[in-house]
Order: C-alpha cells, then structure tokens, then sequence
C-alpha cells in the first residue's frame, strides 16, 4: 500500500536553513541546491555521515562546517557501513535507556556516484540487505569531480571526462550509465526515488517519505555540475530541468515494489536541447546525438511498459 | 599582525567542529564578478529565486512592500551580497525578469 502524502507547494519549504552559507562549492553547483533543500526536509532530528566527494570538501574545511545536524565523516567506501553503525548504536542506546525510546532520529548517509555506484556499493548493498532504518542519498554529478572529473560508473555516454577523452580513436564514456536504482531495487527496500533540483516541491515530498518510513530508503538525485559538464553556471536549473523535459532523467518512486512518475513529461523535447548546453558533450556528431536519442527512447519506453501506461510522451519538436 | 594559532593541545579530539554552521565566518562575495540586483518594483515575490539560489543567500523577509503602482506585498527578497558568488541561477529563474546581474565594482 502506498501511502498518499499532500503534495507540498513552494511554500511549504520551511524557510529555515539547516545548511549554511560559506561553503566552497562551486559557483551555481548543482549539489549546493540539493543540500540546502534535503537538510530541511530532513528536519533537526537527524544524523547525516557523508562520504568523502565534493559536498564533503567543500563543507568543512577545518575548522568550521556548513553543516547544523551532527555531521560524521566517513572515508570515500564506507557511508553506508558507518550509518549502518550509527544506526544500531541508537538502537543499542535505547536499550539501555540513554535515549528515550521514542525518539525518532533518522540517520541519513550522502555520498557521490563515485562513493555510491563503484567504490561504496558493497557497504551500500550490505546496509540495504541488512535492513538498517538508514536513508541513503547519492548526488550524482556523473564523475568523480572532486579529484578533477574522473570518470564513474555513472558517467552518461559519450560524455567527455579527463579519464575518457576525446580525440580520433576515443570518443569520450563508451559504457552506458549503470543503473543504481535497478540494483538498490533488487535489495527490495521499501522505498526508492529520484529526485532533481529543478523539482524541488518533488525532491522535499520524497525526502519526507524516506525519513518517515522504516528501514533502507534511497534517493538518487540528480546533480549538474558547472565545471564538469562545462556548464554556465547560471545554468544549472536549467540544464537539471532539460533532463527532465527531454526523459534523459525521470523523476519517479518505488514505495513496496509499485512504480509511480511523479514528473509526468506529455511532450519530450529533443535530447540535443539538454546535450547543447554542455561542453563536455561539445565533440558528439548528429549520429552520435540521434544513438543518445534512441537510448533515451529505449528507456522511456521500458518506464512507460512498467508504468502501464503512456506517462512520458513522445519527441515533439 | 600574526594571528594567533592555537596548539595541537588545545584543540578538540579527533578534529571535532563544535560549532554548526561556522562557514558563515568565511564570506565567499569575492568569487564574484557579477553582482544580482533585485527589482522590487518588478518582483511578483514567487520565492523561486529564494528556492533555487546554491548559496542560500535570498534572504525572504515579512517586510512589507508597495509598489508604485499600488500593489501591496507582505515579503520582500533581498540578497545577502557577503555570500552571494554570483552565479547568476536567480537571474536566468527569476519569471519576472526582476534580477539584473550587473558587472561587480570593487
Ligand atoms: C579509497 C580512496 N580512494 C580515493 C580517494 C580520493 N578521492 C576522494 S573524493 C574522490 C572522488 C569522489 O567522487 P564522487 O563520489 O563522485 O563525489 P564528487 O567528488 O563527484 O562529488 C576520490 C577519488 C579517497 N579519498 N579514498
Ligand atoms: S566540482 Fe561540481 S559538484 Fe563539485 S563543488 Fe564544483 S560544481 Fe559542485
Ligand atoms: S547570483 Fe547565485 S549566489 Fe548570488 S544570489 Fe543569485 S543565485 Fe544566489
Ligand atoms: S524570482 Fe524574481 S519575481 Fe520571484 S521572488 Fe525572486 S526576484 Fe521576485
Ligand atoms: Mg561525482
């Protein structure tokens, strides 16, 4: 059964920062917005223990910290098997009557797509599979961008990184992108989302959800990143909002195994409208543009075939 | 003037930040070249530039506002420039064209 929350507006986005300012992320960094509008949606009562990656970096150089939650840092592999003990040190403490036993504390484990999809996906399936009431959140900017734009598991096709350069023989990633949520889902968990910063009423509802229910929850978000894809950085909502209006990202929720897009798209727009904005997709031919189009064809259909039902539509130009 | 650093001794254990939220101490207004400038005329108070900016600096306020026009608001969006890098995502969000990013004089 799923449950039906009211689906939040603008304003119900507390006005409240729990991330403060002063960090050093980028100019117009995708995973900034993120941040700032995950850590209100998870509420005071909260653990956060991050992997290392750019949010980590750029957040708490010694001696001060972005964060207001309690902050635990944790190497670039292991996010999900220190919230894994985090969690059962709460669980322990309560037994021993330190904490109240009703007190509802979430703990919440970020990490990149490095730190999520390659190095950390073991302690990450190990957490899932043990069923801690953790809420695991991957920022996925598409490569290892703190160490200077190395490529990941995540790494859309084509696209250019240091690690996959461009040049007569190679032509940027040559792997497709690996599918996290296809795997996180495999472990059966309770609920798991994708979210973007353009969509933010979507990304707070959905944050909401996997705080309140029980057991290994997961979001995957979507996180442009200006020096990275080449991006304006004035463009970052924009570019966030292409993938959604172009079905190279879909926005959608698994609660208890049922499939739903919370990010309807009735007219897709061309992928080149997303793929034109960025410089780290500059070197792709027209045929390279139209073998992207079909992928993206391909997976609208399979969300479609899961949905039941035309929920994104077809290329209108 | 050397400031004064404190000892290894002195410092907490395992390089604990005892204190939330402290990069506000470091302001980041000198990355920027290009500086927001908020219309209040034009402004329809969407809260979308509030939304959208990474540093969370739109700063919303209870202040209320008249136009010239006559038009009454409750809030008013102002930008706190210490953080502000200038990025420009108000800018290019903001639906009624309100914020003008104008070249930085410093
Ligand atoms: C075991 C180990 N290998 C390598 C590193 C160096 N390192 C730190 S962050 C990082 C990349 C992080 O990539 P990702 O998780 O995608 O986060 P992003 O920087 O893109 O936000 C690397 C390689 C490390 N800290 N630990
Ligand atoms: S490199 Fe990319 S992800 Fe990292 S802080 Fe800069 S914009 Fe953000
Ligand atoms: S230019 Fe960027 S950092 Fe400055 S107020 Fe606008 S959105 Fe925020
Ligand atoms: S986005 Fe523009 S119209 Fe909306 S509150 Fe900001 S300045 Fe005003
Ligand atoms: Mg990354």
């Amino acid at each position: 059964m799923s449950t039906k929350p009211k689906i939040p507006t603008i304003w119900d986005i507390p006005r409240e920062e729990l991330f403060a300012p002063g960090h050093r992320m980028c100019q117009g960094c995708g995973a900034a917005i993120l941040m700032r509008h995950i850590t209100k949606a998870l509420g005071k009562d909260a653990i956060i223990v991050e992997a290392t990656g750019c949010v980590e970096v750029t957040t708490t150089v010694y001696p001060q910290t972005a964060w207001k939650h309690p902050w635990l840092h944790i190497a670039f592999e292991n996010a999900a098997a220190g919230a894994s003990g985090v969690e059962a040190a709460i669980k322990a403490l309560k037994r021993k009557g330190v904490i109240p036993k009703d007190k509802k504390v979430k703990v919440v484990a970020i990490g990149g797509d490095g730190g999520t999809f390659d190095i950390g996906l073991q302690a990450l399936s190990g957490m899932l599979e043990r069923g801690h009431n953790v809420l695991y959140i991957v920022y996925d900017n598409e490569a290892y961008m703190n160490t200077g734009i190395q490529r990941s598991g995540a790494t859309p096709y084509k696209a250019w990184t240091t690690t996959t350069p461009v040049g007569k023989v190679w032509r940027g990633e040559w792997r497709p992108k690996k599918d996290i949520m296809g795997i996180v889902l495999a472990h059966r968990v309770p609920y798991a989302a994708t979210v973007n910063p353009a969509y933010i009423t979507d990304l707070y509802m959905k944050v909401r959800k996997a705080v309140e229910i029980e057991g290994p929850t997961f979001i995957h978000a979507f996180s442009p990143c200006t020096p990275g894809w080449r991006i304006d950085p004035a463009l970052t909502v924009t570019v966030a909002r292409l993938a959604v209006q172009t079905g190279v990202w879909i926005n959608y929720e698994v609660e208890n195994g049922e499939f739903r897009v919370t990010t309807p798209v009735s007219r897709r727009k061309p992928v080149r409208d997303y793929l034109k904005l960025q410089g780290r997709f500059r070197h792709l031919t027209e045929e390279e543009i139209a073998e992207i189009q079909r992928m993206v064809d391909e997976e609208v259909e399979r969300i479609n075939r899961l949905v039941g039902k035309t929920v994104i539509g077809p290329v209108v130009k | 003037m050397t400031a004064q650093l404190p000892g290894w001794k002195s410092l907490p254990p395992g390089a604990v930040i005892t204190r939330p939220g402290s990069t506000v101490e470091y302001k980041t207004h000198d990355w920027r070249t290009l500086r927001p400038v908020i219309d209040q005329e034009r402004c329809i108070r969407c809260r979308l530039c509030w939304l959208y900016c990474p540093e969370g600096t739109i700063i919303e306020l209870d202040k209320p506002y008249t136009t010239k026009a006559g038009r009454k608001y409750t809030r008013t969006y102002e930008i706190n420039y210490d953080y502000c890098k200038g990025c420009g995502i108000c800018a290019q969000e903001c639906p009624a064209k309100a914020i003008k990013m104008i070249e930085e004089v410093r």
